[in-house]
């Protein structure tokens, strides 16, 4: 059992798959003069499993389609999950009643990427800020609301006297911060940020990731963070989890993830990582290309494109295996001890 | 000795019902066979307006205001439609960001590349085809043959970049424009791709602009860059000495405002504000409401390019005595 001083939320064996195949007449296809009916399901997560610790910024990164955004999804009850158990504190809440989860969605906030999408452009942003607090707090008098909006406006630096624009009338940037302030609105405990800062640009990008990480100095907030943006990911994170066509390479404080990766795929891929003033990059090249997540291959997913795979990979599944107290690596290889 | 192409006080405007507005404000750079240049900034600096420009793909209500764009010693930004096409795709060729918006997805590969030779050169379909395969090869797609007659759509992202850039190889351009083309990918299929324009550059003899906003990117790339902010360029050298030692405050915020460089987990700098709008662009000099060194002469005259670090780099700023003597990667 994940120990609930430490563990804030822990997953275990998470498996989500999505039904693609349409209506019975698209499933339907003809196979040597026999009528036979096939599904397709996509398998954006297969066997994940990690914990999350309070206070800590973990970081999920991996190239599109690796199942990054649907975890996120997922852990926050977005989606409910096919197999496995989302545990928050000492309680499990993947199959809780919309009734029973209320508790726990003021405990946890999500952040999207496209804040021109995710804020709607016909309410002002008072009332945007407001409804996530009076929903959750039937009693509360309309001032003590507005108090508690201009309050959370200030803190993430958007004036207050804006309260009555609307979302059109600010800039990518500040529309991210009004988002964030969305989010800490009910004083949540646990904020899932979806590629918070990827839409924006460098300068207002730093601008973000500054708020992003006084808040959590502040509040004492704990971060999943879902990125692409590996450099990004080096500056906030405690932790750095590595997926790859739905599954978990390997977890790892980030210090290290970065100085000794040691699944394959993670060094392939932060070889790839552009880096201001260095000549060329001496990245690893991978052969071939992602396969799709609807036919995953046999044994480990990353055999076909592994510089070191051998029968064994290609054949059994490997397990995420603890490395040193706050990691895990889910590899052959690594766990003989040849990597 | 002439350039592959020099720009020369380009001035882009759009004209609108208020009046006309100043995209690109008096910019020179100019760059050589076998040359990669960067162009740099943040969204709505001018940098991809400064790319429809060299090849006149600028749409209304956009037109080239004043300057000269010689190209191969020629000037052609005044050119008619007919001369115009003998240059654009045929010796400058374009790649954007988006491959899936590129291609054409009811077409075959095959079809498109075919297509493309027949409307440049006077050959047959068979030898068009023969050349369609010659460039696919150059990019490293495998087996070609088979690809030629597959769609878009059967392809991953970073195939179909590769299949865009052989495209743009079918003509033998001697300039590549690329706009964001790693932009929409993700970074192992971007590094693969990068390497692939820098060896195209060496082994066909053309001149690469990379259109960017990845300082990181650029700076393993290109050897000269052109920083852009608000529709000009306001730092502009080689890219080694720039990204060591940027000398415009705007260079300089927006490198350090880069996660990669800093101790993880410290405050990153950041610039205050945001660029202005086209509409409302600052007197003087156009970063002084955000720049930590602004004076009043900033707010009252406009700053020129001149020459620091003897010549390796130019920068327009009227404060350049404060900012020397900098070395950010080594904080």
């Amino acid at each position: 059992m994940p120990n609930p001083t430490t563990s804030l939320l822990s997953i275990r064996g998470l498996v989500k798959h999505f039904d693609i195949s349409g209506g019975l007449l698209d499933q339907l296809t003809l196979e040597k003069g026999r009528l036979r009916r096939r599904r397709t399901t996509v398998k954006a997560l297969n066997d994940v499993s990690f914990e999350i610790r309070r206070g800590e910024t973990l970081s999920v990164v991996g190239e599109s389609g690796c199942g990054k955004s649907t975890l996120a999804r997922t852990v926050i009850g977005l989606y409910p999950p096919n197999r496995g158990q989302v545990i928050y504190g000492d309680q499990r809440i993947d199959h809780l009643t919309a009734r029973q989860m209320l508790p726990f969605r003021r405990r946890m906030q999500m952040i999207f990427q496209d804040p021109y999408a995710s804020l709607n452009p016909r309410m002002t942003v008072a009332r945007i800020l407001e409804e996530p607090v009076i929903f959750h707090n039937p009693g509360m008098s309309a001032a003590a609301a507005a108090e508690k909006v201009a309050d959370v406006m200030d803190q993430v630096g958007v004036d207050p006297k804006w309260a009555d624009r609307y979302p059109h009338e600010f800039s990518g940037g500040q529309r991210q911060r009004i988002s964030i302030a969305r989010a800490l609105m009910v004083d949540p405990e646990f904020i899932v940020a979806d590629e918070p800062v990827s839409a924006l640009d460098v300068s207002i990008q730093a601008q973000i990731l500054n708020l992003l990480m006084d808040a959590q100095e502040q509040r004492g907030l704990t971060y999943l963070f879902i990125t692409h943006d590996l450099s990004v990911v080096r500056h906030i994170s405690t932790r750095v989890a590595v997926m790859y066509l739905g599954t978990l390479c390997e977890l790892a404080p980030a210090a290290s993830i970065f100085n000794q990766p040691r699944h394959p795929y993670t060094q392939a891929l932060l070889s790839a990582i552009p880096r201001l003033g260095e000549q060329r990059s001496r990245h690893i090249r991978l052969k071939g290309e992602v396969p799709t997540p609807i036919h995953l291959p046999s044994g480990c997913v990353f055999h076909g494109r592994c510089l070191y795979a051998d029968e064994r990979c290609r054949q059994e599944v490997p397990t995420a295996t603890p490395l040193g107290p706050d990691g895990l690596v889910a590899c052959h290889r690594v766990a003989e001890g040849k990597m | 000795m002439t350039h592959l192409l020099e720009v020369e006080n380009l001035e882009v405007r759009f004209a609108l019902r208020f009046g006309d507005l100043t995209a690109i404000d008096d910019i020179s750079f100019h760059l050589d066979k076998k040359e990669k240049l960067g162009i740099v900034g943040e969204s709505g600096a001018g940098k991809s307006v400064t790319g429809f420009a060299i090849i006149n793909l600028l749409s209304k209500p956009g037109y080239i205001a004043g300057g000269r764009i010689r190209f191969e010693g020629r000037e052609i930004s005044r050119l008619s439609a007919e001369a115009l096409r003998q240059i654009r795709g045929n010796r400058i060729s374009m790649i954007f960001q988006d491959p899936m918006m590129t291609l054409n997805p009811v077409l075959t590969i095959g079809t498109q590349m075919v297509e493309t030779v027949l409307a440049h050169r006077r050959v047959g379909k068979a030898e068009a085809r023969a050349l369609a395969l010659e460039k696919l090869r150059k990019v490293y797609i495998p087996s070609p043959e088979k690809r030629l007659d597959q769609y878009p759509h059967e392809m991953s992202g970073g195939m179909r970049q590769r299949i865009v850039i052989a495209i743009a190889l079918l003509t033998d351009p001697a300039l590549i424009i690329a706009d964001e083309p790693t932009t929409a990918l993700d970074v192992t299929i971007q590094a693969g791709i990068m390497e692939l324009l820098t060896e195209l550059c060496e082994t066909e003899e053309m001149g690469l602009i990379l259109i960017t906003h990845d300082l990181a990117v650029v700076s393993q790339v290109t050897e000269r860059i052109a920083v852009m902010y608000a529709g000009r360029i306001i730092e502009t050298g080689y890219t080694a000495d720039i990204v060591a030692h940027p000398r415009h405050p705007y260079t300089i915020g927006l490198i350090n405002s880069l996660p990669g460089l800093r101790q993880a987990g410290s405050r990153l700098e950041q610039i205050p504000g945001m660029m202005p709008n086209l509409t409302a662009i600052p007197a003087g000099c156009a970063f002084h409401p955000r720049c930590f060194l602004a004076t009043p002469e900033c707010r009252a005259a406009r700053p020129e390019l001149v020459a620091v670090n003897g010549g390796r780099q130019w920068a327009a700023c009227h404060r350049l005595e404060l900012t020397a003597g900098r070395n950010l990667l080594h904080h």
